[in-house]
């Protein structure tokens, strides 16, 4: 006889299945991306891999330093950071501090409509958009490259970084703030070197979150930023990214057990490990800053 | 005016100036867009398939292939995150170790790069369980992709149902899973449907795993069953902006904006129910 | 609330047995054969017009195709996974052991001529006559060349900026085979994609570019790049116009291409035997408006004989 308390046993044990496909999602990506990179790793040792500064993987002379690849994600992340932080940290300010409520119910919204857009709007706007433009004041920038790319990504991360340091603020207690003002500081006195520096901690994991999402991007860099691995630091050049090389590989569909084709899940363990290690960081840093009470 | 005047007034013209410059970056995306998208748009351009002229050129695969898509992915991730974020939230103790687990394994796999969740499907679902570059591979791929999404925002949804609500059942005598499904989920529903509009929408404008596990270019019909090839609508559109002719940039800048249309009344509808979850907590 | 309820319960399950029929409704009873294409990109534009214009007379019919590139394409067609492999090369021996040891029996039909089209910058005044030697210089694997002034001392002392196809590409080993001596043999640092609508896109967009690839795609594009006449071996500078692919003047890189289509499928899909007989019918008159050069008509009656010979088994 179903009684309801043999229903309420019956489905505190059936709703654990539902846990199911996440830890196997997890597991496998991590057995898989492990298994398929290890015949890579049988033929190119992990010291050049890591630190080889040619990356060339499907033309003789073949050579696996993934260094270029990782350089031009950092190139992409570097400059839409240095793009994406000032604007963002600024915008949280003025959405949750010098703003009047009936602005804020409306530009806060339409800030994270920006977050909606997809990445492959994006890579469009950068490649067909942005380029010519950016072809104005710099005549020799070339049809793929760095810059139209990071700018855009730096487009992408920057309502993350404006909700997280927005919340971050509107989290701090009143009373710092009516301390500062009571001893006399301007508004930007107030926020600058009172409240920036309280939530400097959840600050710097938005940061770390922003910087794991812009190295993970892939339509954006791959449709603007080019197809060529190299090492140099001109923003004005085409790159590769690791993810853009993910990709190129999967279209192209190497053969299953030539180097090439574990070439791309060696890059992809290793963009996993990066995202994994600065989310890590951002998410460590988030709860012990919720652990200080003020 | 002294300095710290200065100062202080130079700051709030930079802060206000850095919001608007954001805003100003989306009107200008869209604009832009719109402005090379307004002639090509027509119903002849939504019920046209791919083709190699541009002015023949529609979407109708793409749409009616991420209307499907969507539809599946919905239907598998849905009861999924749903149902383990309930789990997770009421019935597994709090504090111990095995929910620390699962909510660091969830973090991690919402910030997994989406090309890594396309390496997975192909391998798991296209090449292991040997679906191939079907319908039913990329709707898998998506839900997995989507799900700890769908967890973390019906958590966060649970954890504002007051604990009043709860009490108040078990004092009434109401077993577990009567309080669960009859009090708390319908409290908690329009944050919960926030977070799962909210995450059909970033399905929607995905197209990094679905390149890889499979949606194809140049498809010109429409799927018949699950096992069928395909094409969505951010793929069409990689494929239109990385041709040189300009023609299909305008091809791809109306696909653009009905892309844009479709997930922008998504968000406006999440917003809405946010604020009035809001408004129905603070009554 | 209770009417909502009960309501809602309805609409979900319609939704439901909705999706259900879907999913198993053709899966099980005949489903609509699917011609499954891929493989290079310069064949590309061919198997796009020929499938376009089959579709429009033949409303069911279901062809996909895509750009893994040509070596790309015979993985998948030596495995079976696609019926028609777009190759701008011949097959290679490797290939052609990976078919015999999955039991893949194929036919070969060439479908039309190209000329690998040598392309710089419209704005490039400079570099409009090159010649194999150059080409060579400018392509072999441990190529020293930089700059233009480095190929000729009368041109600019700026960077060359190499544009190509990837190794997966038939144009590529075409290409490195004729310029370079064998095939698979060429530097690696240039914007390689398989692609060949990225090529043209950096081409265009960058005064100091060359890059090579088929010629319909140069055809097509005239207004964003300029093709360079080649000289072979001390011949006259050739440019790259129909008439001299097809007379075999634009040397060494004119070239047929071909369709390599499954010869047992054939037998067991009616709907792709039906598209490659409208492919060989059809093809010599929308070649052009591709951009390539057609064969003999002599040749493509000889293919559809061929065709003709290969008797259904068991039609699906």
């Amino acid at each position: 006889m179903l009684t309801k308390r043999s229903l309420d046993q019956c489905i505190k044990i059936s709703l654990r299945i539902f846990l199911i496909p996440s830890i196997i999602c997890t597991l496998f990506t991590v057995v898989f991306l492990v298994k398929e990179s290890l015949p890579f790793f049988k033929d190119v040792s992990i010291s050049d891999f890591l630190l080889g500064y040619n990356w060339q993987p499907l033309i003789e002379p073949r050579s696996f330093g993934v260094l270029p690849l990782v350089s031009g994600t950092m190139h992409i992340v570097l400059i839409s950071i240095i793009f994406a932080l000032p604007v963002g940290i600024l915008s949280s300010i003025y959405l949750s501090e010098i703003a009047s409520k009936k602005i804020r119910k409306y530009l806060k919204p339409s800030l994270e409509l920006l977050a909606g857009v997809p990445s492959v709007v994006f890579g469009y706007f950068a490649l067909i958009t942005l380029t010519p433009i950016i072809r104005i004041f710099f005549p020799q920038i070339e049809a793929f490259n760095s810059l139209s790319a990071a700018l855009v990504v730096g487009v992408m991360i920057l309502p993350m970084i404006t909700s997280l340091c927005d919340d971050s603020l509107q989290s701090l207690p009143k009373s710092i703030k009516e301390a500062a003002y009571a001893l006399g500081c301007t508004q930007f006195e107030c926020i600058f070197f009172v409240q920036l520096p309280a939530v400097f901690k959840q600050m710097s994991a938005s940061v770390l979150l922003a910087i794991s999402r812009a190295i993970g991007e892939t339509m954006a860099v791959t449709l603007a930023a080019g197809a060529t691995p190299s090492l140099h630091f001109d923003p004005l050049k085409s790159i590769q990214t690791m993810t853009a090389f993910i990709v190129q590989v999967c279209l192209g569909d190497a053969q299953n057990g030539t180097v090439e084709y574990h070439s791309c899940f060696a890059v992809a363990l290793l963009l996993f490990l990066i995202t994994f290690f600065f989310n890590g960081l951002g998410k460590l840093i988030l709860k012990r800053a919720k652990n200080h009470d003020y | 005016m002294t300095t710290r005047e200065i100062y202080n007034l130079l700051f709030i013209f930079l802060t206000k100036a850095c919001s608007y410059f954001c805003l100003f970056i989306l009107i200008f995306l869209i604009s832009s867009t719109l402005i090379k998208a307004w002639p090509e748009l027509s119903f002849e351009f939504l019920n046209s398939y791919p083709s190699r002229f541009a002015n023949k050129a529609g979407i109708k695969a793409a749409l009616v292939g991420s209307f499907y898509l969507i539809c599946l992915t919905s239907i598998i991730a849905l009861p999924v995150g749903i149902l383990s974020a309930l789990c997770l939230e009421e019935y597994i103790p709090k504090k111990s170790f095995t929910k620390k687990i699962l909510e660091l394994n969830i973090s991690n796999l919402a910030s997994m790069p989406s090309i890594v969740y396309g390496l997975i499907g192909l391998a798991l679902f296209a090449r292991f369980l040997n679906f191939g570059t079907s319908l039913i591979s990329g709707a898998l791929t998506l839900s997995l992709l989507i799900l700890p999404i769908i967890i973390v925002s019906t958590q966060a949804a649970l954890k504002t149902v007051p604990k009043a609500i709860s009490l108040a059942g078990y004092a009434m005598g109401a077993h577990k899973y009567q309080i669960v499904f009859g009090l708390k989920l319908p409290y908690a529903l329009t944050g919960i449907l926030t977070g799962v509009i909210l995450s059909i929408s970033r399905a929607i404008g995905e197209s990094a795993p679905l390149i890889i596990v499979g949606a194809v270019g140049y498809v010109s019909f429409l799927p018949d069953n699950l096992f069928d090839s395909y094409t969505v609508l951010p793929v069409q559109i990689f494929n239109w902006a990385g041709r040189p002719s300009a023609d299909f940039h305008n091809r791809a800048a109306a696909a653009i904006i009905i892309l844009l249309l479709v997930l922008l009344s998504f968000n406006i509808f999440a917003i809405y129910l946010r604020q009035k979850s809001i408004r129905n907590t603070k009554s | 609330m209770n009417i909502k309820r009960t309501y809602n319960k309805k609409v979900f399950l319609a939704l439901c047995l909705g999706l259900l029929n879907f999913s198993c409704s053709k899966n099980n009873n005949s489903p609509q054969a699917l011609v499954k294409t891929d493989g290079s990109s310069t064949v590309f534009p061919i198997t796009e017009a020929i499938a376009e214009e089959y579709m429009k007379k033949n409303s069911g019919a279901k062809i996909t195709i895509g750009i893994s590139g040509t070596g790309g394409g015979f993985k998948k067609f030596c495995a079976g996974k696609t019926y028609v492999n777009n190759a701008s090369r011949p097959i290679k021996s490797k290939e052609i052991k990976l078919c015999a040891s999955n039991n893949i029996e194929y036919l070969k039909i060439p479908v039309a001529y190209d000329g690998i089209t040598v392309v710089i910058n419209p704005k490039n005044t400079w570099a409009t006559k090159i010649s194999t030697k150059q080409l060579k210089l400018l392509w072999k694997s441990d190529s020293k060349i930089s700059k233009w002034n480095d190929l000729d001392p009368s041109w600019p002392d700026r960077k060359i900026k190499l544009y190509g196809p990837g190794p997966d590409s038939g144009t590529f080993d075409y290409f490195t085979k004729a310029i370079n001596g064998k095939s698979g043999l060429s530097r690696s640092h240039y914007s390689h994609s398989e692609d060949d609508n990225m090529l043209v896109h950096g081409v265009s967009n960058d005064v100091d570019a060359l890059g090579y690839f088929g010629y319909a795609y140069y055809v097509n594009n005239k207004e964003k790049v300029k093709a360079a006449a080649i000289s072979h071996e001390g011949s006259p500078y050739i440019d790259a116009t129909e008439i001299n692919i097809l007379k075999n003047n634009y040397k060494p890189l004119s070239r047929p291409i071909y369709i390599y289509v499954n010869k047992t499928e054939l037998s067991q899909n009616l709907e792709l035997k039906n598209f490659i007989s409208f492919y060989l019918n059809n093809v010599s008159s929308l070649v052009k408006q591709v951009g390539y050069v057609t064969l003999n008509k002599k040749t493509y009656e000889e293919q559809l004989t061929n065709l003709e010979l290969i008797k259904p088994t068991q039609v699906r």
